[in-house]
């Protein structure tokens, strides 16, 4: 259990956990470069950085996952050794990964307990097990029934007993990675509140994000890294969200979109009373209408689960709907197969990169091509025209920013953020009459992100409707023209992004408010 | 360099089951090297041994390749032994019922075609249950073997030569020239006219995979369904169709056979070659090249057996082509990883 909250913390005590000098390589590839990192006993300390900057293997150090090349750890001024995650718990570490480490079918207090079970004889006594929950969750203001099973909790409440189970254990110092991708405005107001209280009984947070604004609005101190190396260090008081970017990425970066105002023509795309079943055959996508129009950006809002992918999926041929109508510029297209969509002027970026969007060991040139293969110029008669299919990727390569640009070279190599602008830049080159863009700068990097949003705008404005599908909801009112919600498979509100907020919407996304 | 790294798993199949098979060989008492020297000379010796090998590697292509290129769709045909005598069987009857009606190259080419389409129709089978009802390929392509075999038998009464198991015997008018009709040290061997058909397979197999937009859904389909599905390819027609060419690489084996060997269909004359294909398909790396050398690779060793025969165990040769598709598999795996971290 946790020592009773320590009130202030004096000027003497040790920094909570010190990284000194770290360098871990991974063959020729050097992931952290002489890296040091304190932090305060008692603060917030936001670590940020882009994709492959390092901050995940420097906390893979800390939590004993890896062994560095060299460099020193110290625990509250003692020199510590970490051989395994266990020696870290034992130091009084916790770490609450991106993806919980939950057994569903169990309580919240069974959970949280695992591993440490009170017992009494030879059985778990339960009653222990749920009184010291509720007495942890009330010290630290993190409301949960301890009877609870997982599986019927929201995603905030799951990272809750992550949090928890943390605390369970003892852990005086909190690694949050990126806690907040996944939770509703409302959420990570929660969330924040939590961090804030563990902050004020003297425990130590350190939070992996991406999220500047974020930063700005909950850490004390922030470290940034670029290449393996720190870029900087701030007092969080004393930086801005534009300084941050600068440092994270290098260069400065434009983070507000500069975009015209939208000029909406005839309809790209008319949706009307759609409905739509999932796999598990339970109704999705309810009596869903809208239009996008050419020129113009209609953003979607929701939650991840509230039928998004489902009227996607219907939109791009993908799933069957169970009724209802989709026609593409006055064409109807319900039952038309995606390769008949696709030709009559539908561009699609897949939510899901890996398991719709790329083709990992074909080589870029035949992932550039996806969905053409047998349209001309690629395809001549029976056979594909492989000079044609070099010269597309060559160009689509270079006008997307695809590194590196060889169209040999299997797409699999690439990384992550290369491997979405080459599935933008194919999407894009098809100059359909409609885009269906899902999570187009998921697992992007910030200038990648800034890359993408611009095109995603002179596709606009070149005259195609663009369908935007977000759970980055700062994405969806930047980009947006006009923007609904979608809750429980219906469409909840429809808005403009001037008329609304992240707040507003984040009410709309969880059904606290309609209409 | 790097282009040669596919070389090295395979490779070391080869030499590891090398390697153990010594073990076995030393302990019946025999000397490995004297062996192997004599299995070497015994194959690789004389024009006839070379004959052999190539007669022996023919029908390995074809099933290899009917193997390989279901596994390029992401489907497993474990039924390359049921669709080649499937085939065959049609081309024997269907051969025999013409020969005394046309002429010998009409014969052979409604024989084969009817053969072949007889291999795709079967084939196309579990390919339809694949891509109607979800069924596995596995399971209804192995089933399907055992059906095969009662169907022959089964109708075998009608189309037997009399109290025999095959089918009337063509004239040679009606059968494919051997190649020793015109390189005579090649005389005594079987080898025929298909050799070239299972080069031609070759070549068509590769086109028809890397140059045409069928043949890139169809390796998008092995690879990613999904996204082969994203990108406009109907996917369970990939798989009829995948299965289907799979069925008529496999009946092309009885143009070896039927056509080039015997003159007529016998009962179980495939003695395997159908499942030997998917060691073939498998240590060839599912490329029409690679096929070709484990082919010859399978064929040379089918033939060093029966020369070895006097000094060790005819076994020992069946043990050695199993440790080669075990070696096959793990190394893949194993020696791939392994130069995934080093290289």
């Amino acid at each position: 259990m946790t020592a009773p909250a320590t009130p202030s913390v004096t000027a003497k005590t040790p920094p909570a956990v010190e990284l000194v000098d770290i360098t871990k390589t991974f063959g020729r590839l050097v992931a952290n470069d002489g890296v040091s990192l304190s932090v305060r006993s008692g603060s917030i300390h936001a670590l940020v950085g882009e994709n492959g900057a390092g901050k995940t293997t420097l906390m893979k150090v800390l939590f004993g996952l890896y062994q560095p090349d060299s460099g020193t750890l110290r625990v509250r001024g003692e020199v510590a050794r970490f051989r395994s995650p266990l020696d870290a718990l034992n130091a009084g570490l916790g770490m609450v990964h991106q993806h919980f480490m939950l057994v569903a079918p169990l309580t919240v207090a069974e959970n949280i307990t695992l591993g440490r079970e009170p017992r009494a004889g030879l059985s778990y006594d339960r009653r222990r097990a749920e009184r010291e929950v509720e007495e942890l969750s009330r010290r630290y203001g993190l409301r949960i029934d301890p009877r609870a099973k997982i599986e019927n909790l929201s995603v905030g409440e799951q990272q809750r007993v992550e949090i928890l189970k943390t605390l369970y254990r003892g852990a005086r110092v909190l690694i949050l990675d990126e806690p907040t991708a996944v939770l509703t405005p409302q959420e990570v107001d929660e969330l924040f509140a939590v961090l804030r209280s563990l902050r004020d009984q003297g425990d130590t947070v350190i939070l992996i994000t991406h999220k500047l604004r974020e930063v700005m609005e909950i850490s004390d101190r922030v470290t940034v890294m670029r290449g393996g190396q720190v870029a900087g260090e701030f007092e969080t008081r004393a930086t801005s969200v534009p300084e941050l970017a600068e440092k994270m990425v290098g260069r400065p970066v434009l983070l507000e979109l500069e975009k015209a105002a939208a000029r909406p023509a005839a309809p790209a795309l008319e949706v009307t009373a759609l409905c739509v079943r999932d796999d598990r055959g339970l109704e999705a996508v309810r009596d869903v209408s809208l239009a996008v129009r050419a020129g113009e950006v209609l953003g979607i809002a929701g939650v991840e689960g509230n039928g998004q992918a489902e009227l996607i999926e219907a939109i791009t041929g993908l799933r069957a709907a169970t009724s209802g109508r989709v026609a593409l510029s006055g064409r109807e297209i319900t039952r038309a197969t995606p390769l008949e969509r696709l030709r009559a002027g539908l561009a699609h970026v897949p939510a899901d990169r890996l398991s719709r969007g790329i083709l990992a060991e074909y080589d870029l040139a035949d992932n550039l091509i996806l969905g053409r293969q047998r349209d001309r110029p690629f395809a001549k008669g029976a056979w594909l025209d492989r000079h044609a299919i070099h010269a597309h990727a060559v160009e689509t390569l270079a006008a997307y920013d695809v590194r590196p640009p060889i169209p040999s070279a299997p797409v699999r190599t690439l990384s992550g953020g290369n491997q979405q602008k080459l599935v933008v830049g194919r999407e894009l080159s098809r100059k359909g009459s409609l885009l269906v863009a899902a999570h187009p700068t998921r697992g992007v990097d910030l200038g990648a992100i800034e890359f993408i949003h611009r095109r995603l705008i002179a596709e606009r404005d070149r005259g195609a409707g663009v369908l935007l599908v977000s759970s980055e909801l700062s994405e969806l009112l930047s980009l947006s023209d006009r923007l609904i919600v979608l809750y429980e498979g219906r469409v909840v509100v429809e808005t403009r992004p001037e008329d609304t907020d992240e707040r507003a919407l984040g009410l709309f996304m969880t059904g606290q408010q309609t209409a | 360099m790097k282009r040669l790294l596919p070389l090295v798993p395979p490779l070391f199949a080869v030499v590891a089951a090398l390697a153990v098979g010594a073990l076995f060989i030393l302990a019946v008492g025999q000397d490995p090297l004297t062996v192997y020297g004599a299995m070497a000379s015994g194959v690789f010796g004389s024009a006839y041994g070379w004959g052999q090998v190539l007669f022996k590697a023919t029908p390995l292509v074809f099933t290899g390749l009917a193997v390989a290129l279901g596994f390029r769709a992401g489907l497993f045909n474990i039924g390359a032994e049921g669709q080649a005598l499937m085939g065959s069987f049609v081309m024997g009857a269907v051969g025999a019922w013409l020969a005394p009606r046309a002429p010998g190259v009409v014969v052979m080419l409604v024989a084969a075609v009817a053969g072949v389409a007889t291999g795709a129709a079967y084939a196309a089978i579990p390919g339809v249950l694949k891509a109607r009802f979800g069924a596995h390929e596995v399971i209804n392509t192995i089933m399907l073997n055992f059906v095969a075999a009662a169907l022959i038998n089964y109708f075998g009464h009608a189309a037997y030569v009399h109290e025999t198991v095959h089918t009337p015997e063509l004239p040679p008018g009606a059968m494919l020239a051997r190649l020793g009709a015109w390189w005579p040290p090649l005389a005594g061997s079987p080898v025929n006219l298909s050799l070239f058909l299972a080069a031609l397979a070759c070549v068509a197999v590769g086109l028809l995979l890397w140059r045409t937009p069928f043949g890139y859904e169809l390796r998008a389909t092995g690879m990613n369904p999904g996204a082969a599905e994203y990108g406009g390819t109907r996917v369970p027609a990939v798989w009829v169709k995948a299965m289907a060419l799979s069925g008529a690489l496999s009946a092309l084996v009885g143009v070896n056979f039927v056509l080039g060997y015997k003159g007529y269909f016998e009962s179980n004359f495939t003695s395997g070659v159908g499942f030997l294909g998917i060691a073939v398909a498998l240590l060839g790396r599912t490329h029409p090249l690679g096929i070709v050398i484990a082919a010859l690779f399978f064929g040379a060793l089918s033939q060093g057996g029966l020369v070895i025969n006097s000094m060790v165990p005819k076994e020992l040769v069946d043990i050695l082509q199993a440790i080669v598709i075990l070696m096959a598999i793990v190394s893949h795996e194993t020696v791939e990883r392994w130069l995934r971290r080093h290289a």
